[in-house]
């Protein structure tokens, strides 16, 4: 990773950041930036995807940065990485946008914990708080009423979303921070809601590849960067057929959140 | 469940068991027949289960008097226990269980219908290692490799590591065979006396990117990997595959193998690898070898009505990773099933980690109880796509698409539960 300049020219890619795919990425993370990159090429728009590997310098100046799920000990690392870098903090206070999945929501927010159930403290970038709480993982399909997010411009409006949530841990959304709707099937925050937006800081438990099902939530994303009038409508076929199928899935509780994977060891 | 001797030809094992357990096998025998009459499928799982209800200790009694090698793996472990069998029956009898049913009930069915002294070659599950290693007090042990298998339980991948390594150290087989490019096996694998390390040149380092002994990070180069952080690094080879070529005690085996593929090569590595640890001709072995052609299915070329069409399965990332390399050359249309029940893990989030790109220019048509799934990630692939409803209409797609070549089987690519529908529709294993 060479350094880069603090400001983008005016006419340029869009340019996002992968960050630490190889500690925070278990879960097909990669999908986010790929539709990210898609939506945007389609629409004729350059982008720029850049990898940064842990160890590697974090650019401040990108567009939108993806920060994956993972394991609590990678967890732990890519926290400790991206406090001492200081890069993802400069860059969202130039106003970047950034997607937070899962155990990424979890250490930008204010305190999350360890593979021991220690609280730790996080990168403070979403106003959340996630605390360990007795219970099974939550494991199943994740499926929320009409989601919205509330910015200066106006209300943005994100459909039902839809996707896997994997996680321990309830996270309690602060006074500063937004969520992105309320569950209809499945865990999410703990609480009867999903997801924790702070500013342009946007975390959620769909994990993995959350927004090749949300393709709302994509758009919404890239049009903070690009603006809302260049987010032209693409053929979205294939996603809605997905989307009907796994909305219906959800409610149908084909795949409602079981025990943990040691139920699934004892099949035969 | 196939045993290489049949139950009928097999005088002289029971009685050379305690009453319990000669009680254990009949009971299994009969509820396994009982399994069979009503159609419950082969039986010799439930029967293995009723057979260690009634003694816990039988895996243990049955493999007393035999060389025991066991063979376990995220990917390739049934190829390669049927290689290392198929290697091995050119010099002795052998008993099996490559049919899948690779936990302690499955093995027991296994070894309870063959003779007393056959060798037994086993596939086991990964996690069932352990348990298996110390009931059967193993000569040999092949490990393969180590990848997130079905998603909602891979924060295991690591703690099955440990386990290996654990149950290495607390019952040490007399050779160890073991893949030198996988770090987490490779770490798991050192704390035994005796290893043969088997240099795989494995692509898919995807999983094992923090150290198993430290959590530092693990530097890949194309000489081979160490960690940044504590002195854990890729051990020299013992034997290796380069360019296809399988280098192996001072000599190179080149001939072809039925099997297709760079991953069969590597499998047929640690076969060899095995066979000669266990004193097996290398020559006499790798003839052996060439018997294989199919592998409870895969590869497999099955009539379909008029069309031909060849099965092939690929579970997890690190299995399409080798699947592609098929997948990847020729033109013709394709056929990708990818289902979502229990044994394939409920999230398909992995298929975003598979470089489906490879693919090119073929047209695919997308099956299976998660097609959809599959049809948004070529659309995102920019790869040319339609979505059917199962594996008839699938062909008929294909047999309609221009590029469709009459004279080469289609490809049918597979993860587990629509590989083994698709097994079933085109008629089975045997
Ligand atoms: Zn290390």
């Amino acid at each position: 990773m060479t350094s880069l300049p603090t400001t983008r020219p005016t006419v340029s890619a869009v340019r996002i950041v992968s960050l630490y795919p190889d500690l925070l990425g278990t879960y097909g993370d990669g999908g986010n930036a790929l539709v990210l990159s898609r939506r945007l090429e389609w629409r004729g728009i350059a982008v720029e995807h850049i990898t940064v590997d842990a160890g590697e310098p974090v650019p401040d100046s990108a567009d939108l940065y993806l920060v994956g799920g993972g394991e609590d000990g990678p967890q732990v690392q890519a926290t400790r990485e991206l406090e001492q870098s200081q890069g993802l903090h400069r860059a969202v206070d130039n106003g970047a946008v950034v997607l937070a999945i899962c155990a990424g929501m979890q250490i930008l927010g204010h305190r999350f914990p360890d593979a021991n159930g220690t609280s730790r403290t996080g990168l403070g970038l979403l106003d959340c708080e996630t605390l360990r709480v007795d219970r099974p993982r939550a494991v199943g399909e994740l499926l929320t009423t009409r989601a919205q997010l509330a910015t200066p411009e106006g209300i943005i409006e994100l459909g039902p979303l839809t996707g896997f949530e994997n996680h321990a841990g309830r996270t309690i959304p602060g006074s500063r921070s937004q969520t992105l709707a309320s569950i209809e099937v499945g865990e999410g925050n703990g609480d009867g809601t999903e997801g924790v937006v702070t500013g342009k800081v946007v975390g959620t438990y769909l994990h993995g590849p959350a927004l090749a099902r949300n393709p709302l939530l994509a758009d919404a994303l890239l049009g903070w960067i690009v603006g809302a009038s260049a987010i032209t409508p693409l053929d979205d076929a294939d996603i809605e057929s997905l989307r009907t199928e796994r909305i219906q899935a959800a409610r149908d509780h084909e795949l409602a959140p079981r025990r943990s994977w040691r139920d699934i060891l004892r099949r035969s | 469940m196939t045993a290489a001797t049949t139950p009928a030809s097999k005088p002289g094992q029971t009685t050379t068991l305690r009453p319990r357990a000669r009680l254990a096998v009949a009971a299994g025998r009969l509820v396994a027949w009982g399994s069979r009459v009503v159609r419950f499928g082969t039986g010799s799982v439930i029967g293995g289960r009723v057979s260690l209800l009634i003694d816990k200790n039988l895996l243990s009694e049955l493999t007393a008097s035999r060389n025991v090698v066991i063979v376990s793996a995220t990917n390739g472990k049934t190829t390669t226990t049927k290689l290392l069998s198929s290697a091995l029956a050119t010099s002795r009898p052998i008993v099996s269980n490559w049919l899948g049913a690779n936990m302690t009930p499955g093995i027991v069915a296994a070894l309870a219908a063959a003779n007393a002294t056959d060798t037994a070659v086993l596939e086991v599950d990964e996690r069932w290692v352990d348990s298996v290693l110390r009931a059967t007090q193993a000569n040999t042990v092949v490990l393969l490799n180590l990848s997130r298998d079905q998603l909602d339980r891979t924060q295991e991948v690591r703690k099955l590591a440990e386990q290996w390594r654990v149950a290495l150290a607390t019952t040490p087989p007399r050779t160890l065979v073991a893949n030198a490019d996988d770090p987490l096996v490779a770490w798991a694998a050192l704390v035994a006396p005796n290893i043969v390390w088997v240099g795989t040149g494995q692509e898919w380092t995807a999983d094992a990117a923090g150290c198993p002994a430290c959590s530092g990070r693990i530097d890949f180069t194309d000489a081979g990997w160490a960690c940044s952080r504590c002195d854990l690094q890729r051990p020299l080879v013992d034997v290796a595959i380069t360019d296809g070529v399988i280098a192996i005690d001072g000599k190179t085996i080149t001939g072809e193998l039925a099997l297709p593929g760079r991953v069969n090569r590597v499998n047929a590595a640690f076969a060899l690898a095995a066979a000669s640890a266990m004193g097996a001709d290398l020559d006499q072995a790798f003839d052996g070898l060439d018997d294989v052609r199919e592998v409870a299915g895969r590869y497999r070329v099955a009539q379909l009505g008029n069309t031909r069409i060849r099965l092939l399965l690929a579970k997890n990332p690190a299995g399409w990773h080798e699947a592609l390399e098929l997948l990847e050359g020729p033109s013709t249309p394709l056929v990708i099933a990818i289902n979502a029940r229990i044994a394939d893990g409920h999230d398909p989030s992995w298929l975003w980690d598979v470089a489906y790109e490879r693919i090119g220019q073929r047209f695919v048509v997308a099956i299976g109880e998660r097609r959809h799934d599959l049809a948004v990630r070529f659309r995102y692939g920019n790869i040319n796509h339609i979505v059917a409803d199962d594996l008839e209409s699938a062909i008929e797609l294909v047999r309609q698409s221009p590029s469709y070549d009459p004279t080469m089987p289609i490809d049918v690519a597979s993860n587990y539960t629509a590989f083994q529908d698709h097994l079933e529709h085109v008629g089975g294993v045997l």
